[in-house]
């Protein structure tokens, strides 16, 4: 077992968990932060993205040990005070999702998007999501709502 | 699924990093960005004692002017690659080729060494580096040894680098003013090149003064183009004519369910074109 100490969605905690624990156990399962979720085996799918020192990772290829001394935020994070994340807000009012499995994921990489590009086309929305795959919706009314809380704003709100 | 049980050591500097890999001789395996070894390990393909994760050491990371050469720390991200204007001014064709690779998300986490130590011949890092003459420093038990490119690759999968030494930085000649275009050809999103060419362009008075070629998944391991180099040198960048068809010489690239070895030979003329079109505008 190895100690680790790691910041998620605010509140630090430290854990003894084994070397080959990876992330997206951890957070599931001793944290029981299950809002963050496992769609693949390969890496390939993006269901499982969280953000590493504010940058988008995915939790199924990162090991718990790696993550000592940083900080994780998972899309139960994302809202405050009650209130969603214009990120959120904006997957809401646009029927971004249909049955949702990609959904934490998905906001979570469109919110690193707009880190980089407080104003993305459409052509960069794609490109930017390209890692996190989505079997129901066709993609259309994902890339709207990204387009829409970027319109919105929520860049200033990904910087933070 | 999950990888088996290993100890899990976290050096802080080279050296202790060195040190740590030679005790751990056999058993040990080193970690960068985990981007292709957790797969690995989770598919239990491989399943060391010992991981040596790199992650902690500073020295490693980072890029930074030396004289005439850029120097990019191994454990530099392909999104740090990316985003740097060094890279952009210096050594353009790298820059462009380090954000085709993968996704967002496994950009932020690979290393550019990790991706050149794996070697896997459809990565997108070794046609860039290879055309643009970059020197390996590798670090090992008995000090510090320099390897150029063309002796770096070695065959699918293996590198100049060999058991316990690490690959600690690429010093890459400074292409400055130079154009620089990767033109990757895949078939769905994040998927590894099918064929993908390097180009980096030197054009005077609007023809090609100097022209370097690098080709991805041409072989077992990334090849330079050399015929074409020749071939491309006072053409106007208005009309390459038949100075790209040699670009498949020589290769031997596999056949699999994303095409079989003439496509691919025909794909590299064709993105050969396209890129050191792309490279000359650019
Ligand atoms: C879904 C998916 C898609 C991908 N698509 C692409 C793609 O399109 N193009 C592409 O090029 N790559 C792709 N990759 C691979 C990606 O580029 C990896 O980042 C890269 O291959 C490995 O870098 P890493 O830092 O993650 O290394 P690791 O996975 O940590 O290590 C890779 C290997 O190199 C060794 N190693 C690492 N660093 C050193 C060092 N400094 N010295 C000695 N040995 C070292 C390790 O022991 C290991 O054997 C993809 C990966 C995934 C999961
Ligand atoms: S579960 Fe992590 S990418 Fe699919
Ligand atoms: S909404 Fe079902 S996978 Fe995207």
């Amino acid at each position: 077992m190895t100690r680790i100490s790691v910041t998620v969605d605010g509140v630090k905690y430290s854990d003894d968990v084994e070397p080959r624990t990876l992330l997206v156990h951890y957070l599931r399962e001793n944290l029981g932060k299950v809002g963050t979720v496992i769609g693949c085996d390969t890496s390939n799918c993006g269901a499982c993205t969280v953000h590493l020192d504010g940058r988008s990772v995915k939790a199924c290829n990162v090991l718990a040990v790696q993550a000592d001394g940083h900080e994780v935020t998972t899309i139960e994070g994302l809202a405050e005070g009650g209130q969603l994340h214009p990120m959120q807000q904006a997957f809401h009012e646009h029927h971004a999702l249909q049955c949702g499995y990609c959904t934490p994921g998905m906001i979570m990489q469109a919110i690193d998007i707009l880190k980089d590009n407080a104003s993305p086309s459409e052509e960069q929305i794609r490109a930017g999501l390209e890692g996190n795959l989505c079997r129901c919706t066709g993609y259309h009314n994902i890339v709207k709502a990204v387009s829409a809380a970027a319109e919105a704003g929520a860049g200033s709100k990904a910087g933070e | 699924m999950i990888p088996a049980s290993f100890e899990y050591l976290a050096p802080t500097s080279l050296a202790d990093a060195l040190s740590a890999l030679a005790e751990a001789g056999d058993e040990g395996k080193v970690l960068a960005g985990g981007q292709s070894l957790l797969p690995v390990l989770r598919m239990r393909l491989n399943a060391p004692e010992k991981v040596i994760d790199l992650g902690r050491i500073e020295e490693l990371r980072g890029i930074r002017e030396d004289g005439d050469h850029l120097v990019i720390g191994a454990m530099t991200t392909h999104a740090d690659v990316a985003a740097s204007d060094l890279v952009w001014e210096h050594a353009a064709v790298l820059a462009d080729a380090a954000a085709e690779v993968a996704d967002p998300q496994i950009r932020h986490r690979g290393t550019i060494g990790g991706a050149l130590v794996h070697a896997d011949p459809a990565g997108d890092l070794g046609a860039p580096v290879l055309a643009l003459d970059a020197e390996f420093v590798i670090a090992g038990p008995g000090g510090e040894r320099t390897v150029a490119a063309a002796d770096f690759f070695v065959d699918l999968f293996e590198t100049a680098v060999e058991d316990g030494e690490l690959l600690t930085a690429i010093r890459i000649p400074k292409h400055t003013g130079w154009g620089g275009h990767y033109e990757k050809f895949v078939r769905v999103a994040h998927q590894w090149s099918i064929v993908a060419v390097a180009a980096a362009v030197r054009v005077e008075d609007g023809a090609i003064a100097e022209a370097k070629v690098g080709l991805t998944n041409m072989g077992s391991t990334p090849l330079r183009a050399a015929a074409v180099e020749s071939a491309l040198v006072g053409r106007s960048t208005g009309d390459l004519g038949d100075a790209c068809s040699a670009a498949a010489d020589g290769t031997n690239p596999p056949s699999d369910l994303n095409g079989d070895a003439e496509y691919r030979k025909h794909l590299a003329t064709v993105l050969t074109k396209r890129a050191v079109l792309a490279a000359a505008g650019g």
